[in-house]
């Protein structure tokens, strides 16, 4: 269980990048933050990731307060992030640093034929395509056998096709072991396909503005017109976000 | 190097040392390939590949070597002054055959390996420190920095003074000269360690020490190897600097052996030696750096 209370973040510059979030996630389920940019929801992702501190509140994992990453959450940056003197395999392995060799091989290994990557084991990260580096550190999370897995904003710099094939593929991983996500997205499509509840934050200061509940069974057919019904519900929902934070304010 | 291998790949003939023509695995490398282009010559395409080969380097030493030759027969350069590549040559053999040529060279090559080692190691220890701790960065940085304003020889009175004039200040001076280009390429190395990567150690819960050898480490292995390298070369810079005030023995001291005995035979075979162990040892460094970096993206290598 997830619980994220009352979590305030102000910089040193004075800047508040979230007020006031509170969120209770359950165990498997899929949660989406959308937003604009700006309103906090990697500085979000981050607290829970203990890379970061909130001001105020915090966020507790199995009642257990996060002060620095938690054994049991994985994080997925925007970026692959891969280190570029490591095979494929050995990024894999990376996060496995406390356990024997066979026990590592055997781990990389079945994670490996998870993300369909088997035949680029021994590949650097110089030789992948951005798609295949991104399934890559996803592996990397994965290997662990987090309860939680963060992503934060995982497909954003791929191409249309690329990310339409990885949100499926991501679907089809957190089905092997039902895993916590939590997304940070901007990308309103994927937040509809992956998610159970979409939480919408707007900016200056980040704060939960409203609230969906996605019910459509998967997978989703994004031309369908329950799927395209919540996503004008969603957009319009952002438009005011976006729009009117003097508005809320007054 | 991708490039390099792929055009000796198709024409695989031009590479005799991987045993395809034993007959003439006796003859050196370069008559071998040689004889290699002249003899795929006749299949078209094959001289070019041979020109686009690793061998390109030599080709404008050696055309200058052959044009300083015949322009030394012909009476054009005045032997007093400028001798014959034949006559340094000879010169050089002549040094070897009585011994001399493997003594000058060992004391000079021992002097730069121990300097080298030296001033490698303290840069080594004091650039660590420096990039990764900004506390000490903060101590210790700006001293370092006016001491490298310190024009390096101008340490050589102070060194005579406190060392005496034998083996140990030539090594300090040369110590000197290499610690500075290790100690800023491995800090700035450091200190340009790709944050997210940092970041994704703290997200593996890596202790300091394996942070520190499983991301610092070979993160910064590619900028420590231009600081090696670039150390050496200014190794063998002081090294000659070191052996040019007072030496009895050594390649720098053949330098000055051939200027005050009037032999420009002897100044050029000790300046042909500095420049074939410089990019002798250089080679080696390259070459070890190449094995470790093999992971980089880079132009030579895509």
């Amino acid at each position: 269980m997830l619980y994220i209370e009352n979590v305030s973040k102000q910089f040193d510059n004075g800047f508040t990048a979230l007020e006031r979030i509170t969120l209770k996630i359950e165990p498997g389920e899929i949660v989406t933050l959308v937003g604009t940019s700006g309103c906090g929801k990697s500085t979000l992702l981050r607290i829970v990731a203990g890379l970061e501190f909130p001001s105020l509140g915090g966020v507790l994992i199995d009642n257990e307060l996060i002060t620095a990453p938690h054994p049991k959450v994985g994080l997925v940056f925007q970026e692959p992030r891969l280190m570029p003197w490591l095979t494929v395999q050995e990024n894999i392995e990376f996060g496995l640093h406390n356990l024997p060799l066979p026990e590592r091989r055997r781990r990389s290994e079945a994670v490996l034929a998870k993300v369909h990557l088997t035949p680029f084991a021994h590949a650097l990260p110089r030789q992948l395509s951005g798609g295949m580096a991104q399934r890559v550190a996803i592996a990397r999370s994965l290997v662990t056998q987090p309860d939680i897995l963060l992503l934060d904003e995982p497909f954003g710099a791929l191409d249309a096709f690329t990310r339409a094939r990885l949100q499926d593929h991501l679907l089809e991983i957190w089905g092997y072991d039902r895993p916590t996500l939590l997304l940070v997205t901007h990308d309103v499509e994927e937040a509809l396909v992956l998610s159970d509840r979409i939480i919408m934050l707007h900016p200056n200061p980040g704060r939960i503005f409203k609230v969906l509940r996605v019910d459509l069974p998967r997978p989703r057919q994004r031309s369908s017109v329950q799927f395209q019904e919540l996503k004008e519900q969603l957009l319009l929902g952002l438009d005011l976000a976006g729009a009117a934070p003097a508005l809320v304010k007054r | 190097m991708g490039f390099y291998t792929r055009s000796s790949d198709l024409a695989p003939s031009s590479e005799p040392q991987n045993g395809r023509s034993p007959a003439k695995a006796t003859h050196s490398r370069q008559q071998a390939t040689w004889g290699a282009g002249a003899r795929t010559g006749a299949k078209g395409l094959s001289r070019h590949r041979w020109l686009r080969s690793r061998y390109q380097g030599w080709v404008l030493p050696i055309g200058l070597l052959i044009a300083w030759e015949l322009l030394s027969r012909l009476g054009v350069f005045p032997p007093n002054l400028l001798p014959a590549p034949s006559t340094v040559t000879a010169t050089i053999w002549g040094l070897a055959a009585s011994g001399e040529l493997v003594r000058h060279i060992g004391i000079t090559l021992f002097r730069v390996v121990l300097g080298f080692g030296v001033g490698t190691l303290a840069a080594t220890v004091f650039g660590a420190l420096t990039g990764y701790s900004p506390v000490a960065h903060r101590y210790l940085d700006p001293l370092l920095q006016a001491l490298r304003n310190i024009p390096s020889l101008a340490w050589v009175p102070l060194f005579i003074l406190w060392l005496g004039i034998f083996e140990t200040s030539k090594v300090a001076l040369i110590a000197v000269g290499v610690f500075f280009p290790v100690y800023l390429n491995l800090m700035s190395g450091i200190q340009n360690v790709d944050r997210k990567l940092v970041e994704v150690g703290k997200i593996y819960r890596l202790s300091q020490i394996q942070l520190i050898y499983r991301v610092f480490f070979p993160a910064t292995l590619p900028a420590y190897i231009v600081g090696l390298r670039n150390g050496l070369s200014l190794g063998w810079m002081f090294v000659v600097a070191a052996e040019l005030m007072g030496a009895s023995q050594g390649l720098g001291f053949l330098l000055i052996d051939g200027q005050t005995t009037g032999r420009p035979a002897i100044i050029l075979a000790s300046l042909l030696l500095f420049a074939l162990l410089g990019k002798l040892t250089d080679s080696l460094l390259a070459a070890l750096g190449k094995r470790l970096l093999r992971w980089q993206d880079t132009y030579i290598s895509a």
